[in-house]
């Protein structure tokens, strides 16, 4: 049984076709990078997978079953920003999945719930390296702290799966190296299965077990709105060989495609 | 030389160059206070500061023959009691109004169109219908206060709500919040601190509204004693009254800006020292 399926899935804002012709099926455990130009619809894709984008037509199904047109907690997301609440501590902001869970009404908790709460998020602030920094706001930390914590809350819901939205693409190549490694440890210790949108081929190459390229295959110059992108290439990417090697495959096989322009 | 725009002045400066103009004007006054008196001792546009200190002094101790009171201090607590009443009210139906409006399209799109037309109505021009309603009593001035700052702090907070970000309530949604838990613990810990800024700007048009509503009827209040001494010319009373109203203005806003600063660190995490 696959997590996640999607047959003809298609998407359109009246007649401007974003998505078309999506049909893929992708186990427990991927790590799927999508990469393609802007524009090109993948955040619409991750939006549909969130529920906050209605689906037009087609079906994308999350354990086989419709996926729910609203957001909630069995799919996690991290953000490029915006991702944490700034009103919240590091600890606070970790809490909070478990707060909402255990009360309902004020979505705080107290006495024994609070100290088992602080408890979990402790281990979860642990793993992404923030014990240091506990009390602080998130405008006290920097960009890759501030998504640290992102993921860290993120996970606290363990989630079917982790969407993740440029989640790298402000911070310093030095922090995004950090991130990776995080990233990849926390995917293989805890099995989760992400999506990750990035404009860094290098990195989609570098972190993902499976590569999407979203562009479109048909294009109307008379009607640029007409035709849809789809997922275009879908390799998967062996851990051991050099991503050198598929870039060359990509190109030998004569892509002549806009995504390759802006990427390759 | 360095070019204007990159002079700063050095800490001491900048308070120097800010007690200044106020130096400036007390100067003015006092020698334009001189003339008048020089020409007619019993003149009593502008008193001099020693008169209007003793005046004052005299308001703040002294009790009244006839009340018992003492007439400063009864006048303030009756100026204060309203505008904290009327801004407190104003606040509480601003946040809820604001939040639930702000968080909740369904309702967004009923309240809206009626918030902005009830922004529209000039609060004056309903303080006869008010005083129709409630009485001369104190209901009347509170709730022209009321009438004259909610629909501003709903609109300011309307759009805080609208504005935070939507990655913030998907977030939470991700976290499991249900639409309650959204509004309690997203929308209004972070529209608190900018309930608080809104209702520091709201502070001025409330003192408006409190003393043409104490000018027309009351029995007492920091505006009713102005506009009663006016008839006999006390610009001696007036002045200080004036200054008076001016520093209270003054430590409400600051005590608004303080217990902000205080109780939300991170909202004034952007704003350097100027807060």
């Amino acid at each position: 049984m696959s997590l996640l399926a999607a047959k003809r899935l298609e998407k359109h804002y009246g007649n401007h076709v974003v998505l078309e012709n999506l049909n893929f099926s992708v186990e427990p455990g991927e790590f799927v990078t999508l990469v393609g130009a802007s524009g090109c619809g993948k955040t619409t894709f991750l939006k549909m997978l969130l529920g906050t984008e209605a689906i037009s037509k087609g079906s994308l199904t999350l354990d086989d079953q419709p996926i729910p047109n609203e957001p909630g907690p069995d799919r996690g997301v991290v953000f490029q920003k915006y991702s944490v609440f700034p009103h919240l501590t590091v600890l606070g902001n970790v809490m909070m999945a478990d707060e909402l869970h255990s009360s309902k009404l004020l979505g705080k908790s107290f006495g024994a719930a609070k100290r088992r709460a602080i408890e979990k998020a402790h281990a979860r602030i642990d793993e992404v390296g923030l014990d240091q920094a506990l009390d602080k706001y998130p405008h006290e930390l920097s960009g890759g702290m501030q998504q640290r914590l992102a993921i860290a809350q993120a996970l606290m819901m363990r989630p079917r799966m982790l969407l993740l939205d440029e989640p790298f693409g402000a911070l310093d190549p030095g922090i995004r190296q950090d991130m990776h490694v995080l990233i990849n440890r926390l995917w293989q210790e805890q099995q989760l299965t992400i999506f990750m949108i990035t404009h860094d081929l290098k990195e989609a190459f570098e972190l993902g077990t499976r590569l999407w390229v979203f562009d479109k295959t048909r294009h109307d110059p008379q009607a640029p709105e007409a035709y849809g992108a789809t997922i275009t290439y879908d390799l998967p990417i062996s851990r051991d060989r050099p991503s050198e090697a598929l870039k060359e495959k990509l190109q030998q096989g004569g892509l002549q495609t806009h995504t390759q322009e802006t990427l390759l | 030389m360095k070019r204007l725009i990159n002079l700063t002045p050095s800490r001491g400066g900048r308070w120097l160059l800010g007690l200044l103009p106020f130096l400036l004007l007390a100067m003015l006054y006092i020698s334009l206070s001189n003339a008048r008196l020089a020409e007619n001792p019993n003149d009593r546009l502008l008193p001099t500061p020693a008169n209007m200190a003793s005046t004052f002094y005299h308001l703040a101790t002294a009790e009244n023959a006839r009340t018992g009171q003492i007439v400063l201090w009864a006048d303030t607590f009756a100026s204060l009691e309203r505008i904290v009443i009327g801004v407190g009210i104003s606040a509480f139906i601003g946040l809820i109004i604001g939040i639930v409006s702000g968080g909740l399209p369904i309702l967004r799109a009923k309240l809206s169109p009626l918030v902005t037309v009830a922004s529209l109505i000039p609060p004056m021009a309903i303080l006869p219908i008010l005083f129709i309603a409630f009485g001369t009593g104190e209901a009347a001035k509170i709730a022209l206060i009321v009438i004259g700052v909610t629909p501003f702090l709903i609109r300011d907070l309307q759009g805080h709500a609208l504005r935070l970000p939507d990655e913030q309530l998907i977030k939470a949604q991700t976290l499991g919040a249900s639409s309650w838990q959204v509004l309690l613990r997203v929308l209004l810990p972070q529209l608190t601190p900018r309930l608080l800024n809104a209702t520091r700007l709201a502070l001025g048009t409330a003192w408006l509204f409190l003393i043409a509503a104490e000018a027309i009827a009351a029995q007492e209040g920091l505006g009713y004693r102005i506009f009663l001494v006016r008839r006999y010319l006390s610009m001696d009373i007036i002045l200080p009254y004036v200054a008076w109203i001016t520093l209270l203005a003054f430590l409400l806003d600051q005590l608004l800006a303080w217990v902000s600063r205080l109780a939300f660190p991170w909202y004034h995490s952007g704003e350097g020292d100027n807060a």
